[in-house]
């Protein structure tokens, strides 16, 4: 087995906050029974069920799809062995810091499309939302059952030097990654059952069945047992695996916008015995797609009329239609206003300090402090034109300069944050690599937080972008029984 | 709120029925291939490649990408070549694209079978389709067909799928083996009009064994074969699972299934044809077959079978009727 030498001792967290070490003078207490497992593995039996574990989430094709003009490219998302230990009292923070951003946000999307008090008073400014792309007109007036908007949500938090959670993004429209918490469990269950032996590790199994109650609390209240399914792109979407994965776990069809119809401002779908009523969607296309007759009209992946029978009532939407204006980048600077504002409550989990550069102040203290911040544009996701100001060419500087000085609504900078490691399984070393945390919040008639969350990965050394199009894997994550 | 049990999306009849009919096929292919290497040499020792291309009634497609039907051209063709719709790579992986629509109602064991299969023959290369080799890559693919049927039998839920799955295959099967017997009709000619060389009994042994009916013919016929009634057990034999009396019979089995098991009204059309043809089956005895014509009435079996095909992705799964199919 061993030769007496702790698989970790190597491993350096280059003063970063550790998932699996703890901070200064904070060791991670709640980590120590994993960390002992894992220090007396060796590094070759580790390297050995990192392949296994490689190679089968390639065979069960757990992947991502990229389609060529010839070729059909399946790749997995990287996945590193060694998890990453939450603690109850971290958890007990995350879980109800979540609920109440989702509580905040479903309250302000309801404001929104209805009499707009907080744009009204002030508090968030109207044009940030009513100039919003992703604003739809169309669900003005319109009321979702229970008032409840965003059904599934990914709150993307990041760890600080001092081991703090902050929120960086919320993701209200459709949220993806929960596929590879589940799949990710079942993966070390399979390669390192004696790692998770008489540890408490929190399930995370129930996500398919809690998804269905949610979604089902959003058909029609007239309808007994409402017939859910989950409405997809299609094969050609790279995100297919977890659609199946979860039309699955849920035990309802998958379908495409051309298994739908819609009769009489109602929704059916074609089987080979006729039409069959459909009373819930749990859809992952967006609003832009989803009716070619009310958006967008080139759409060939939604369902002509369905917008109708929705606003009607009379077939359910998760999530609901305009969602989009709620989890822009300039919106989650005002968060932290916004959950006062509706809630009377402090936040219970902090954004990053953000400087919202449409304001005076905001971009006078970002040009000040370029080199010091990290830029992004609001209507930008995935990672995608981001300024990383203590890693830029000056020659990248000056060019951001000129773009925040043109248009600074469409930027807000907030500080580098320090992300917390975790050791990861690097070219058989063990070596720290920043992580982030998704946890998903379902919500129909109340809230429920999957306990776990994807935790993504930054690969590349020093790197602190963690998503999959950008070098990003994940790891499973472990929320300990309290 | 379950699958299946209750109604079946139109969409994934249809692909049920595409994945028996692809996987069915590249096991064919592979049986014809790997048959062709062994058994049918002629007289002087030499293979005819060509005739696998008139099997398939592929000679228009492959003249145009190759000069000639050499050894090496023909197996890359119908093994390797991604652009031939008619290759085992291109069934095996168009059955996995159907796999992959289906994934939702199918076991993790079925897709990853499929999944794992597809990717070993994506790395599969010329040198690997050496003569030599051409044996074992083809029973490897065989074989893993038949994995994927075992674990198909063992793992796929009865709903109406399943039935679409079966119906697909036993119509690739039925029309696999008119293929193969419209191929050799000229041996089946009255002595009188014969054609060239004189009855090459290896021909037929050939013939038997790619739909591995050798053994089971014996048993029938211990003693002697002819073409007469080599033609006779492919067509209308009820034990071999490949003639296509066989086929139709079973195909009649699942299409009542779903209509009385399952309550489908749809199907109508398909049931007429089907019955049509095999009453035409019935009625032929091997000597009426010699003189109708064992070509005109493979040529019909064929018509016959893709019009069932139509009727039955039209009337069950909506697809257009003068939809050209695949």
């Amino acid at each position: 087995m061993s030769d007496g030498t702790d698989l970790l001792t190597a491993y350096d967290r280059q003063n970063h906050w550790c998932e699996m070490l703890g901070g200064d003078g904070a060791p991670a207490e709640h980590a120590a029974m994993v960390r002992n497992r894992l220090g007396r593995l060796t590094l070759s039996d580790l390297v050995r069920r990192a392949e296994i574990a490689e190679r089968e989430l390639y065979n069960l094709g757990i992947t991502f799809t990229v389609y060529s003009e010839r070729d059909v490219i399946d790749r997995i998302l990287p996945f590193d062995v060694i998890p990453r230990i939450i603690s109850p009292g971290d958890w007990d923070i995350i879980e109800r810091g979540s609920k109440q951003r989702v509580t905040a946000l479903n309250m302000f999307l309801h404001d929104v499309y209805h009499e707009g008090r907080i744009l009204k008073e002030g508090v968030v400014p109207a044009e940030l939302v009513y100039g919003n792309a992703y604003y739809r007109e169309q669900m003005r007036g319109v009321s979702v059952p229970h008032g409840s908007y965003v059904n599934v949500c990914g709150v993307d938090l990041v760890r600080d030097h001092l081991g703090r959670f902050k929120v960086l993004e919320d993701n209200a429209r459709t949220p993806s990654g929960v596929s590879y918490v589940v799949e990710n469990r079942h993966m070390m269950q399979r390669t390192f059952p004696d790692m998770m032996d008489e540890i408490g590790i929190r399930p995370v199994s129930d996500y398919g069945q809690k998804l269905l109650e949610a979604v089902a609390e959003l058909a029609p209240a007239e309808v007994a047992d409402p017939q859910v399914v989950l409405l997809s792109p299609g094969v050609y979407n790279s995100a297919y695996f977890e659609h199946v994965f979860l039309a699955r776990e849920m035990g309802v069809p998958l379908v495409e916008g051309s298994d739908l119809f819609v009769e009489d401002d109602r929704v059916w779908m074609r089987t080979t015995a006729g039409k069959a009523p459909v009373h819930s969607i749990y859809r992952r296309i967006d609003d832009a797609f989803l009716d070619p007759e009310v958006f967008n009209s080139e759409s060939m992946l939604g369902v002509p009329g369905i917008f109708g029978a929705y606003i009607k009532g009379n077939v359910g939407l998760a999530n609901a239609v305009g969602t989009g204006c709620a989890d822009d980048k300039a919106v989650y600077a005002y968060m932290p206003r916004i959950i006062r504002f509706y809630l009377d409550e402090e936040p219970i989990l902090d954004n990053v300090e953000t400087h919202i550069c449409r304001e005076r102040e905001g971009l006078a203290y970002t040009l000040a402090n370029l080199e010091n911040l990290v830029i992004k544009p609001v209507g930008e996701s995935g990672g995608y034109g981001i300024v990383i100001g203590p890693r830029a060419t000056q020659e990248e500087i000056e060019d951001v300069r000129a773009k925040l000085i043109a248009n600074p609504s469409n930027f807000i900078s907030q500080p580098m944050i320090d992300l917390s490691v975790c050791p990861t399984l690097i070219d058989g070393m063990i070596e720290p690599r920043h992580v982030d945390l998704r946890p998903f919040v379902v919500t129909g008639q109340s809230s429920w937080v999957l306990p776990g969350g994807l935790t993504r990965v930054a690969l590349r050394r020093g790197s602190l972008v963690v998503n999959s199009s950008q070098g990003g894997g994940s790891k499973d994550t472990w929320v300990l029984e309290p | 709120m379950t699958i299946g049990t209750k109604f079946l999306l139109a969409r994934y009849a249809d692909c049920s029925f595409w994945l028996g009919r692809y996987m069915e096929r590249a096991e064919s292919l592979a049986r014809i291939l790997d048959v062709n290497l062994h058994f049918s040499r002629d007289s002087r020792g030499s293979q005819n490649w060509r005739s696998i291309v008139q099997l398939n009634a592929d000679e228009e497609r492959f003249d145009e990408a190759y000069d000639v039907a050499s050894y090496a051209n023909v197996v890359h063709f119908y093994v390797l070549d991604r652009d031939n719709p008619s290759s085992i790579i291109s069934a095996i992986r168009a059955a996995k694209e159907n796999a992959r629509a289906l994934r939702p109602t199918i076991s993790t064991e079925m897709w990853s079978h499929l999944n794992v299969f597809n990717n070993t023959m994506a790395t599969l290369t010329s040198d690997d389709l050496k003569q030599s080799e051409l044996s074992r890559v083809c029973a490897n693919i065989k074989l893993e067909c038949q994995t994927h049927t075992g674990i198909t039998e063992g793992t796929f839920f009865r709903d109406q799928s399943w039935y679409f799955y079966l119906i697909g295959r036993e119509l690739e099967r039925a029309d696999q083996t008119t293929r193969l017997l419209d191929i050799k009709y000229h041996l089946l000619l009255p002595p009188d009009q014969r054609v060239g060389s004189p009855v090459d009994v290896s021909q037929w042994n050939a013939l038997l064994r790619s739909v591995a009916g050798y053994h089971a013919y014996r048993r029938e016929h211990p003693r002697g074969m002819s073409p007469k009634q080599v033609a006779a057990f492919l067509l209308f034999n009820m034990s071999f699972p490949r003639s296509i009396a066989l086929c139709l019979s079973q195909i009649d089995q699942h299409l009542h299934r779903l209509r009385s098991g399952f309550g489908l009204r749809a199907g109508i059309s398909a049931m007429e044809l089907l019955d049509e043809t095999r009453a035409a089956v019935s009625g032929h005895t091997p000597d009426s077959l010699v003189q109708y014509g064992l070509h005109e009435f493979s040529d019909y079996l064929q018509r016959q079978l893709m019009a069932m095909t139509a009727a039955v992705r039209h009337e069950f799964c909506g697809v257009p009727a003068d939809s050209d199919g695949e």
